[in-house]
């Protein structure tokens, strides 16, 4: 692991790995009668076991070659690892959850295995858990090979890489001993929060600075996408995230943002994150291991660049979309529905640039699951982002709102989208990056794909008709003007759907493991075939000619 | 550093930038996606244009329609309520008595009830009114305060043991817990209370236990539950002698509940529901528990 460090860099990694140990320390003293103090423990222990691993081989050979000679790949190596065990574990927990509303038994009366606590480790799983690392450790990897040189730090991308799962870590531990700002897709207290301010502006600087080694004269497109979602997270997190705690001693905190303000900064940031986490990063993905798999140029730049700006521009104002028919006055909802709606075109010419990509490579597409995987993914972004601007309309909104419809567009966004690219760009990356000829076993990708589009499509449906059913039912009046149905009504009408959206969650699922088994043969049981070399940065030894 | 070429499959020109391998086309951006832009724009500007939509300082433009959601909430609100007024005025004002022999307005009364009763009853009572251990079954001819509407409306409206200045109140003291009964009178007058409704309890072993608990019975329960031990509605305390119980008939529960006591609780609606809606369910729950013997 640490291999690629010299003696002084190993050093300063130490020093970091003691720093934050201390930290921890002081938060378990200060927080010894609190749930701070539990948190404390776990960030001594991640530090302590990062510093173990460190001591082991701290004085194993130093690297002898010329470390610009070629591109940094254990970090990513590690990434894609945690992201797949982060994808199971998340997983696990929706089906769990899933299977809580279908069976409210399952919760077994314990506060910890509650809905409500387990509810954020399934969304924090897989969004942050298996969605993220995912997203590092594939930028890592394209943004060097795009760029054909050597991510700008040695223990950088080990400092974003642990330091983002000891977040995630902090968030998921917190949710079941009952500690959460309440607010979704941001529970995390602000002691974590800190702590990812700092790791997720050393991503930025990180990423800045190898693009700014680049040896090709301009960007690629792949990196406009993640450094957007690397920018704008950073804004959302801190804005969303400011709080005062109780003390220094706790872990509650209270958001400075007040009333109906609160709510429109909550979404604001929580539909960006869907923008620029669940979009843009894996839309660089995308834009790097589609083209690659298919071995076809980018179907036009021109697109690229439309649906770009209007993407990043757009987003920023749709979240109000989520607060329509409330407090918030009527002009926001106005301008959340009509950019909701502008922003359309550009996300279906993200889709359409990738899917016309594919014209010339349909035979690939038919023959290997790998880029079936990426093809799906591109019809199911183009799905949801019709859905989302449609669902964002005010009178459609008044029916899908708080209805199994919004949790089924997300889903199909979440499992068909960002899911489906992800397993594809792994199964292209696996190969390359651990220089076998190809993935274990295809067939097992193939078994994976029918099982990832099975069970998307079995929740998707699930949820859009129990979704429209209760929106239907809580709004019928009988002939007097009375409501025709008691909200438990509509519960009792969901039941057939929560089961099944249960047994679609546990089909994807199962195509989760299988692609963790697929991935480990990968890397245990095939010999390294692929020459050693060409896949290396430019250095400026290598091009004399220039 | 690549050089333009023309791909072979759309027999376009690359833009020729190349980043390991990948290559990108110089297509134009297709004319249906301009024509779809201008069009998702022109349906915003529209709208901007008739309901409120940008911010102006302190204020924002309104827009033609003279639309905007709190007022279009406050008419729904008013025509729903003009829409229900025909019944629900009848509810508010005319005696159970007239209510009850008009079989219209009964089944207006029924359908609603069913409605509120999920929303608002059916979490401890159950959607179907049975109710479960703890929570009384409201579907039996065995009412602690009454089956009559006025006084079911009397339960709904100020509940039980509550803070409403009016409210039901209902205690049976911790007997046993308390001191108030030693531990062999508790045992003694839970099984006269079991042998009343388990005659078969009344065996030659059990006479002399059963014969000390009635005293007991007689001198410390009856003020509440009557000599005959059929309970009163006055002051909620159940009858004994049918095999209806709230918290359980055997004799475990019996003993717990005379050795712990027990104290219900109803919330109180008067606040949260109308007359119309608290006059609604009295109905909708005396119909319950007429509809079985």
């Amino acid at each position: 692991m640490i291999g690629q460090l010299t003696s002084s860099e190993r050093q300063n990694a130490a020093v970091i790995a003691v720093v934050v140990a201390i930290a921890g320390m002081v938060m378990a003293a200060l927080g010894r009668s609190d749930a701070l103090g539990v948190h404390g423990v776990i960030v001594m222990l991640f530090a302590g076991g990062v510093l173990y691993i460190l001591m082991s081989t701290f004085y194993e050979p130093e690297p002898t070659e010329d470390r610009e000679a070629s591109y940094y790949d254990d970090p990513i190596k590690v990434g894609i690892a945690l992201s797949m065990a982060w994808a199971v574990f998340g997983m696990f927990m929706g089906v769990w959850v899933a299977a809580q509303l279908a069976w409210p038994d399952l919760a077994f009366d314990a506060g910890w295995s509650s809905f409500g606590r387990l509810r954020p480790t399934h969304t924090t799983g897989v969004i942050f858990g298996f969605g993220g690392n995912a997203l590092i450790a594939t930028s890592f990897h394209v943004v060097q090979r795009t760029s054909r040189a050597r991510l700008a730090g040695q223990i950088s991308p080990w400092f974003v890489l642990l330091g983002y799962n000891l977040f995630c870590v902090l968030a998921v531990s917190g949710y079941l001993i009952g500690v959460t700002q309440s607010k979704e897709y941001a529970e995390a207290e602000w002691y974590a929060d800190l702590w990812l301010v700092v790791v997720w502006v050393t991503y930025f600087i990180l990423y800045i600075r190898t693009i700014a080694r680049r040896k090709e004269p301009h960007i690629y497109v792949a990196n406009w996408y993640f450094m957007a979602f690397i920018l704008v997270v950073a804004i959302l997190h801190i804005v969303n995230n400011l709080a005062l705690p109780v003390s220094w001693g706790h872990a509650k905190s209270y958001t400075i943002w007040p009333g109906v303000q609160d709510a429109m900064v909550q979404w604001w940031y929580g539909h960006n994150a869907v923008a620029f986490f669940l979009t843009a990063g894996f839309l660089g993905m995308l834009y790097y291991y589609l083209p690659v798999r298919a071995q076809r140029p980018i179907f036009s730049y021109r697109l690229s660049i439309l649906s770009f700006w209007g993407i990043t521009f757009f987003y920023m104002w749709a979240g109000s979309h989520h607060l329509h028919y409330t407090a918030l006055p009527h002009w926001v909802q106005t301008l959340g529905m009509t950019f909701s709606v502008m922003l359309l075109v550009p996300s279906w010419a993200s889709a359409g640039n990738a899917l016309l990509t594919l014209n010339g490579a349909w035979h690939r597409v038919r023959d290997d699951a790998t880029l079936r995987f990426m093809m799906a993914a591109a019809v199911f972004y183009g799905l949801s982002t019709f859905e989302g601007s449609f669902m964002a309309i005010r009178p459609v909104n008044s029916l899908s709102h708080y209805t199994d419809w919004t949790v089924g567009h997300v889903h199909a966004g979440a499992l068909g989208w960002v899911a489906l690219i992800t397993f594809g760009s792994l199964y292209t990356l696996v190969p390359s990056l651990w220089k076998r000829e190809r993935m274990y076993s295809a067939a097992l990708v193939e078994v994976h794909f029918w099982l990832a589009i099975a069970g998307t499509l079995i929740y998707v449906f699930a949820m859009w008709n129990s979704g429209i059913i209760q929106g239907l039912m809580w709004r019928t009046y009988t002939e007097e003007g009375a409501l025709a149905y008691s909200f438990v009504d509509s519960l009792v009408a969901m039941y057939p759907y929560y089961i099944a959206r249960a047994f679609g969650g546990l089909l994807f699922l199962i195509g989760a493991v299988v692609g963790c088994y697929n991935i480990w043969m990968t890397v245990r049981a095939l010999p390294a075939a692929v020459a050693a070399g060409a896949d290396v940065p430019v250095t400026p030894v290598a091009i004399p000619g220039e | 550093m690549a050089e333009v070429e023309r791909d072979p499959v759309s027999g376009r020109d690359t833009t020729g930038h190349e980043w390991n391998g990948i290559k990108e086309l110089d297509t134009p951006v297709p004319r249906g996606v301009l024509i779809f832009l201008i069009v998702t724009h022109l349906w915003a500007l529209v709208w901007w244009f008739l309901v409120p939509a940008w911010p102006l300082g302190t204020t924002y433009t309104r827009g033609l329609l003279g639309i905007d959601q709190r007022t279009t909430v406050e008419a729904r609100v008013v025509e729903g309520q003009q829409e229900r007024a025909a019944w629900t005025a009848r509810l508010e004002t005319e005696a159970y008595d007239s209510v009850l022999a008009d079989e219209s307005l009964m089944q207006t009364v029924r359908a609603t009830g069913r409605q509120l009763f999920g929303d608002n009853c059916a979490a401890c009572h159950g959607r179907d009114g049975k109710g479960r251990a703890n929570y009384p079954d409201l579907t039996d001819d065995d009412w602690l305060w009454g089956g009559g509407p006025e006084l079911i409306e009397q339960t709904l409206r100020y509940g039980i043991n509550t803070r409403h200045p009016d409210t039901r109140i209902a205690q049976m003291p911790a007997f046993g817990r308390d001191e108030m009964l030693d531990r062999n009178q508790v045992r003694s007058v839970a099984a006269y209370v079991y042998s009343l409704t388990h005659p078969d309890y009344s065996t030659a072993e059990n006479l002399e236990r059963i014969e000390a608990g009635r005293e007991v019975f007689v001198t410390t329960c009856a003020a509440c539950h009557g000599e005959n031990a059929q309970g009163s509605g006055e002051v909620g305390a159940p009858n004994l002698t049918d095999s209806r119980w709230v918290y359980g008939g055997d004799l475990d529960t019996i003993i717990a509940s005379v050795h712990g006591g027990r104290q219900g609780h109803m919330p109180t609606w008067d606040e949260r529901l109308t007359t119309a809606e608290i006059r609604t369910l009295a109905l909708y729950v005396h119909d319950l528990g007429t509809q079985q013997p």
